[in-house]
């Protein structure tokens, strides 16, 4: 007798007889519906923050080539869509954000004002930490912004810390934890991961995967590339997401950002995205050709991205290069305030180191 | 032939237990690996399980003994080819301490004696205590843990979290009960995972709670330590005094008995040497409640260093409600007029026991308890030199690069003229701390040491 033809699919099985159903439910959720539909009015608020961040960036650059910012200097260039599509899902006055220290998109996604970002980057007495931060070490508190932190992964339990104290106070708050790919092999987010699921903390682990861990490909650091599964060792559900997407990403957020404050614990989603510029200014990026990022630059970019579907949705060439313009004014403004703040008085050297007398 | 049972040593620093329960009778068959009693140590309640077999013979200590020293003969085991009921106790010894006639004795005992012996009563009683309050006897360990109950009842911002606090009740048993009166939420077990858990306690201080992290042991804590530099530290001034970051890491540091060099660092001068953090190190139990309310109620991150071998001590604690004691100042346990000995942590009954014995040829020691090692009290020193014109530094540490090493430099630049002796460091030995007993002793502080170095710097050697 001729045996019945076998599907080589598995049976569907039920979410309750799945038992890694609720690892995969969030990407499964994602692949439905890749795209958050946005009002144009939204749209056109998406393209404008990324474009901020972009003529931020690359007036920081040219400050940095003049000399006028010190030390390191990482830049967002490429990068915009993740800050951008997962800040406009938060609730402000809630949840919390915390990053490493390529920071100063995620400052500007709040709406902090460019000039006293600017004068951090010059060492102004005006700058958000008076000088004394610099481009890694920038915090708002008033915003819920945790930092800006220099140790690469620190940020990440520091997380941890501020979920905990979400859940402590039951404010209704969550954290969301920037890293990169670089700091997903360091062990400390792991210890953290095993504590949030552990204790089901309200936290979203985002990793900003921009294929360059300073100048080493993922595949030559990471054994497993694909990093939104390497919460499955904790029962973290991941999500793959396309980073250069703004809509996208703030559709992952929808998804992710829901679990979360719904109580089911944390998250972690990938956001596949690039760097354009070097790791840091003084990096000359000869680990990878031109050719890679001019192609990224013209297929991917996450700002001509938008610009097409504002376009395709009515707006106009003109529109676009008014706000362009705008922005560029904002930016000038702040390079020039950053540049003519006057520098901390000595006396700020000796101020907060602690906080009380003793 | 009979075996003798002995009272175990159930951990490092067990010097005596109570013999809460006998779980065999004179007369029942003991095979290898049968639980035969229940003892309590200061920290727990153990198992006490059979090694050898036989018939259980006489019973040598009852049940509910309390004070039962390590070594003292419990019971009686009769071998194969033996009348249980014949066997006889063995002559009258109390424990192995007592038995100086000629037995050998136990050397592991010479080196933890001269660091857990009692001090002697202080006399200077501290500034802050009004007159005519009275007194009770309390453990260190009871005393840390009172000072964190007492601030938790008052603060729902404060916690403890860490390796075995909650359902163990504390790996040295500092947070006993505190679960039971707390909750899970707020007694918080970590998995064995330092550097995540200071981790998430620094960033929920950032958030604006108040942790305590408790760590098993400073050694551990070396994993964690970037946290407690560059994220709890460094933060404020970062920031430009946004971010708040009141967090206490806590837990036993030093040398404990036998442990080897791994579990046996003093990490006092390492946190000492960062600007962003407040570093405290009490002695006595008084002290230990007293700077542990001021740590947990402190905005800046502390880290706050016990000594296991202090532990289970009792001192003299003040009936107080709220008896917090200042950071940053320094207490003169003993006063005396011709040398200054500064000292910290365990090392101050060393010095106060060497004081004594000064006293008895004639040189009247005056010594000074730091408490705080960040900020330090310059001024309690300084005037302490200008009074006395020589200065000894008695630290259970390394002496490279020690506080001992800090206060010579301060001594120097801030009270040279004061000076008619060199100031002179009573560590340890400068090597990694050896496990065998007697290079253990040999590697570490000692009051003959501190005696040797008192009459050096007064010219009396």
């Amino acid at each position: 007798m001729a045996k019945a033809p076998r599907s080589k699919k598995q049976p569907t099985k039920s979410p309750a007889e799945d038992p890694d159903f609720a690892l995969h439910s969030l990407q499964e959720a994602l692949e439905e519906n890749r795209h958050y539909d946005a009002s144009k009015e939204q749209m056109l608020h998406f393209y404008e923050q990324m474009l901020l961040i972009r003529r931020f960036e690359e007036r920081a650059g040219q400050l940095y080539g003049l000399g006028l910012i010190g030390g390191f200097c990482h830049l967002y260039i490429g990068q915009e869509a993740v800050a951008i599509g997962l800040q406009s899902a938060l609730d402000g006055d809630k949840d919390s954000v915390i990053t490493g220290y390529r920071d100063h998109g995620h400052m500007l996604a709040y709406g902090i004002d460019p000039k006293v970002i600017m004068a951090e980057l010059t060492g102004r007495e005006a700058g958000i930490s008076k000088g004394k931060g610099g481009s890694m070490h920038m915090f708002s508190t008033e915003h819920k912004f945790y930092g800006g932190h220099g140790i690469v992964g620190a940020q990440v339990s520091l997380g941890g810390g501020l979920a905990l104290a979400h859940q402590y106070n039951d404010d209704g708050g969550f954290c969301l934890a920037y890293f990169g790919d670089g700091a997903a092999n360091q062990g400390q987010v792991y210890e953290t991961m095993n504590m949030a699921a552990l204790w089901n903390l309200p936290i979203v682990f985002v990793v900003e995967n921009n294929q360059y861990a300073m100048g080493t490909a993922v595949g030559r650091s990471s054994a497993e590339t694909e990093f939104h599964r390497r919460g499955t060792a904790f029962r973290i559900p991941g999500m793959d997401v396309n980073g250069m997407d703004v809509l996208e990403v703030r559709q992952a957020a929808e998804i992710a950002f829901k679990h979360v404050r719904d109580g089911k614990g944390p998250v972690l989603m990938e956001c596949n995205t690039y760097r354009y510029r070097g790791h840091s200014m003084s990096d000359p990026a000869k680990y990878r050709t031109r050719e890679e990022v001019q192609d990224i630059r013209d297929h991917k970019d996450p700002i001509e991205g938008i610009k097409k579907l504002l376009l395709e949705n009515g707006s106009t060439e003109e529109e676009l290069k008014a706000i362009d313009k705008d922005i560029r004014k904002t930016v000038t403004e702040a390079a020039d305030f950053a540049e003519n703040s006057p520098e901390p008085e000595a006396s700020e050297l000796y101020t907060d180191v602690l906080v009380e007398e003793y | 032939m009979a075996i003798e049972l002995k009272m175990p040593a159930l951990s490092p620093t067990m010097e005596e237990g109570t013999l809460a329960k006998w779980l065999k009778s004179e007369g029942d068959e003991i095979v290898a690996g049968d639980i035969i009693a229940e003892i309590e140590t200061d920290k727990a309640t153990m198992e006490f399980e059979a090694v050898d077999e036989g018939t259980l013979g006489k019973i040598l200590i009852d049940e509910g003994t309390e004070g039962v020293k390590v070594g003292t003969v419990i019971a009686m085991l009769a071998g194969e080819d033996e009348d249980a009921s014949d066997i006889e106790a063995p002559a009258e010894k109390e424990s192995p301490e007592s038995d100086k006639s000629g037995g050998k004795e136990k050397s592991t005992d010479a080196s933890e004696a001269q660091l857990m012996k009692t001090p002697r009563k202080i006399d200077v009683k501290d500034p802050e205590v009004p007159e005519g309050t009275s007194f009770t006897s309390v453990s260190v360990r009871e005393a840390l843990r009172d000072a964190m109950a007492e601030e938790m009842r008052k603060d729902e911002r404060v916690f403890v979290m860490g390796e075995e606090v909650a359902q163990y009740q504390g790996a040295y048993k500092v947070t006993q009960g505190l679960l039971d009166e707390f909750g899970a939420k707020r007694v918080i077990d970590t998995p064995i995972t330092e550097y995540g858990f200071a981790g998430i306690g620094t960033g929920a201080a950032m958030g604006g709670l108040r942790p305590i992290v408790e760590f098993m042991t400073f050694n551990f804590a070396m994993q964690a330590i970037d946290h407690i530099v560059n994220s709890a530290a460094k933060t404020n001034y970062m920031s430009g005094g946004q971010m708040r970051c009141p967090v206490v890491f806590r837990g036993p540091n030093g040398a404990a008995s036998r442990v080897g060099a791994q579990h046996s660092q003093n990490y006092g001068a390492w946190y000492a040497s960062v600007p962003g953090l407040v570093v405290i190190a009490p002695y006595d139990a008084a002290d230990a409640k007293g700077l542990l309310k001021a740590a947990i109620r402190s905005e800046d991150p502390v880290v706050f260093l016990e000594n296991e071998l202090v532990y289970g001590r009792s001192f003299e604690v003040p009936d107080l409600d709220d008896y917090v004691l200042p950071i940053g100042k320094a207490r003169i346990m003993r006063e005396g007029s011709d040398v200054t000995i500064v000292s910290y942590s365990i090392a101050v009954g060393l010095a106060l026991e060497a004081a004594e014995e000064l006293s008895n040829e004639g040189i009247e020691a005056e010594v000074i308890d730091l408490r705080t090692l960040r900020p330090l009290d310059k001024e309690t020193v300084l005037t302490s030199l200008a009074k006395t014109n020589r200065l000894v530094i008695a630290e259970e540490n390394w002496p490279t690069c020690s506080i001992a090493s800090e206060i010579v430099a301060i001594c120097m630049e801030e009270g040279f003229d004061h000076l008619d002796a060199p100031v002179t460091r009573v560590c340890n030995e400068d090597v990694p701390l050896p496990y065998a007993a007697n290079l253990e002793k040999l590697a570490l502080i000692d009051t003959p040491r501190i005696i040797e170095a008192v009459k050096k710097v007064c010219y009396r050697d």
